[in-house]
């Protein structure tokens, strides 16, 4: 029972960090109709972000709430930046290009982050930037508690937070995709940014938006993982960066609520069959539920069924 | 009297393929202009030139005194132009009162936005009672009205529709062209593509006829009616 328990917890955990990172893929596929595939990359940008920040403010020596909360800001601000940079300079320039050409460009400038995050560190930076290849270890931000056990199982201020946090956000973007004049925009340019231009929307500057958006949401996620997992490298992204994409073509992409879902179910299946099966097969289930559902239902759980009426 | 909208020689490519070929055509203040021809004469892609969806590679497209040839959509509709665009443009994964919402993008003024808003449900009661259903759902002539309701919600000066009688059953295409009388009265002008030439003929002041990408023929709507040419190509005489 409590190992049962113990499963579900972390499911649930790893399910809404996959959740949060899918968010960033659909948004964007929803926009552009584009893979972002450098999206992996800006979740491990707001790993070492959180890094050198917490550095930056001597978190090793005294970690504290509100220290905390200036690294998950300053990151969220440094990933936003990053998500719109990487719209603004190089997919931007394609827009009008077979959509290859914009596909090969993300794979490049997910290249270009791994890569240039592996050089050695640069003489004129006044901190260890780039990082290089060897694993830095993510400070503890605050000091850690139990909060309360169920049988077996301790639930720690760090799984409250991540997964309050997490919710959190994602209730936010609920909120903003479904509530706001800027989320109306974005679903009008998500089903066609010519006719969202002719209603008067600013069809650049939602794509922007659309970016910031999903590139604060990954950073958010890369923080949650990087205070209880805190190996962090510049090849973090990648794995995460699949399975995130695999759940969102689960739960159909370009569909916000389908990436959430497809997240936690992944976060779930995965932590079940490793605790109860094989270990190994943990990175396994994402690439044969991806498999099944290419097979099965290649437009996803919620994949979008809409008639044009004539 | 004075041309709201003016546009010249207008050229414009699809790739290599040119589907304008210096198109000139005037819109004067409080009329209706109506543009008809046969299917590919390039009636879509002038109105798409000139709302900006399309690029033009010649020519110059002038509203209201300025040049607007090079902006961008939105930029546009921001001075003042409406485009209900050729198979409705309906965003169909949103609500019908989001979609009326997203017509009044541009607009602060809150509570006028509110009251149009009731004026359009009043125009088209069927919308109202449809107000938060995904606009995927409805008809076709109900989201033909939405259409025309939708882009009147920017109050506009101009409003370019673009065959927003296709498909309709002939009660709604009544309907339709009735509501388009009204917009008129209201001030609003308008310039019609129509493939119901008869219609369109009888409510335009002016009209112009396309040919492969060229006006090749121009008058006032009665004029057009009339001529034997313009009844036999496109009046089924
Ligand atoms: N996206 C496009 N790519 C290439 N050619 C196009 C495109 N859209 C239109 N054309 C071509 O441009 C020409 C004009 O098309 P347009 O849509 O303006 O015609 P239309 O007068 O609106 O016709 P209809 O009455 O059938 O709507 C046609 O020859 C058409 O094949
Ligand atoms: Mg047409």
């Amino acid at each position: 029972m409590s190992e049962f328990l113990q499963h579900l917890v972390n499911g649930i955990s790893l399910g809404t960090i996959y959740a949060l990172i899918a968010l960033g893929y659909t948004m964007v596929y929803g926009v552009l109709k584009l893979i972002n595939f450098a999206h992996g990359d800006v979740y491990m940008v707001g790993a070492f972000g959180g890094f050198y920040l917490a550095h930056l403010l001597g978190v090793n020596d005294s970690p504290s709430l509100p220290k905390t909360l200036v690294v998950f800001v300053g990151s969220m601000l440094i990933c936003g930046t990053l998500g719109f940079l990487i719209e603004r300079l190089a997919y931007r320039p394609l827009r009008y290009r077979p959509r290859l050409t914009a596909l090969i460009t993300a794979i490049g400038i997910s290249f270009l982050l791994e890569f240039g995050f592996q050089l050695p560190r640069w003489s004129f930076m006044p901190f260890d930037f780039p990082p290089g290849p060897t694993p830095r270890f993510f400070p503890e931000l605050f000091p850690r508690t139990i909060w309360f056990n169920i049988g077996e199982v301790s639930i720690s201020n760090y799984d409250a937070l991540a997964l309050g946090v997490a919710i959190l956000f994602m209730v936010g973007l609920e909120f903003i995709i479904y509530r706001t004049k800027f989320g109306v925009a974005m679903r009008a340019v998500s089903f066609d940014p010519n006719i969202a231009g002719l209603m008067g929307i600013p069809v650049d500057r939602i794509i922007s938006g659309t970016f910031i958006l999903g590139s604060v949401l990954a950073s958010v996620a890369a923080l949650l993982v990087s205070i209880s997992r805190p190996r962090i490298d510049p090849i973090m992204g990648l794995m995460p960066g699949l399975k995130a994409f695999v759940a969102a073509v689960f739960g159909g992409i370009g569909n916000v609520p389908g990436a959430m879902v497809g997240g936690l179910i992944l976060g779930l299946s995965e932590e079940f069959v490793a605790g109860y099966m094989l270990s190994s097969f943990r990175d396994a289930i994402a690439f044969a539920i991806l498999i099944l559902v290419l097979l099965f239902r290649p437009e996803g759980l919620f994949g979008r069924i809409t008639t044009e009426k004539v | 009297m004075k041309a709201l909208l003016e546009v010249q020689d207008l050229d414009v490519y699809y790739g290599g393929i040119q589907a304008l070929r210096g198109i000139s055509l005037k819109v004067p203040e409080n009329q209706i202009v109506a543009l008809i021809g046969c299917n590919g004469a390039g009636k879509t892609t002038t109105l798409r030139a000139i709302s900006g969806m399309l690029k033009a590679s010649r020519g110059s497209i002038r509203f209201a005194g300025e040049q607007i040839k090079g902006l961008r959509s939105h930029q546009i509709v921001a001075r003042g132009m409406a485009h209900a665009p050729e198979g409705r443009g309906i965003f169909l994964n949103l609500t019908v009162g989001e979609n009326l919402e997203l017509g009044a993008y541009l607009r602060k003024d809150r509570e006028s936005v509110a009251k149009d808003l009731e004026t359009g449900y009043r125009l088209f009661p069927i919308l109202f009672e449809r107000k938060s259903q995904i606009a995927g759902t409805l008809s076709g002539g109900e989201q033909q009205m939405l259409s025309v309701a939708r882009a009147l919600m920017s109050r506009p000066k101009l409003l370019l529709l673009d065959e927003p009688s296709l498909g309709l059953a002939p009660q709604v295409v009544e309907k339709i062209f009735s509501v388009l009388k009204d917009i008129h009265k209201t001030g609003i002008t308008l310039l019609l593509v129509e493939q119901n030439a008869h219609k369109a003929l009888r409510i335009a002041h002016h009209a112009y006829v396309l040919e492969t990408g060229s006006v090749v023929m121009q008058g006032t709507g009665a004029e057009l009616l009339a001529s034997p040419e313009v009844r036999k190509a496109y009046l089924g005489d």
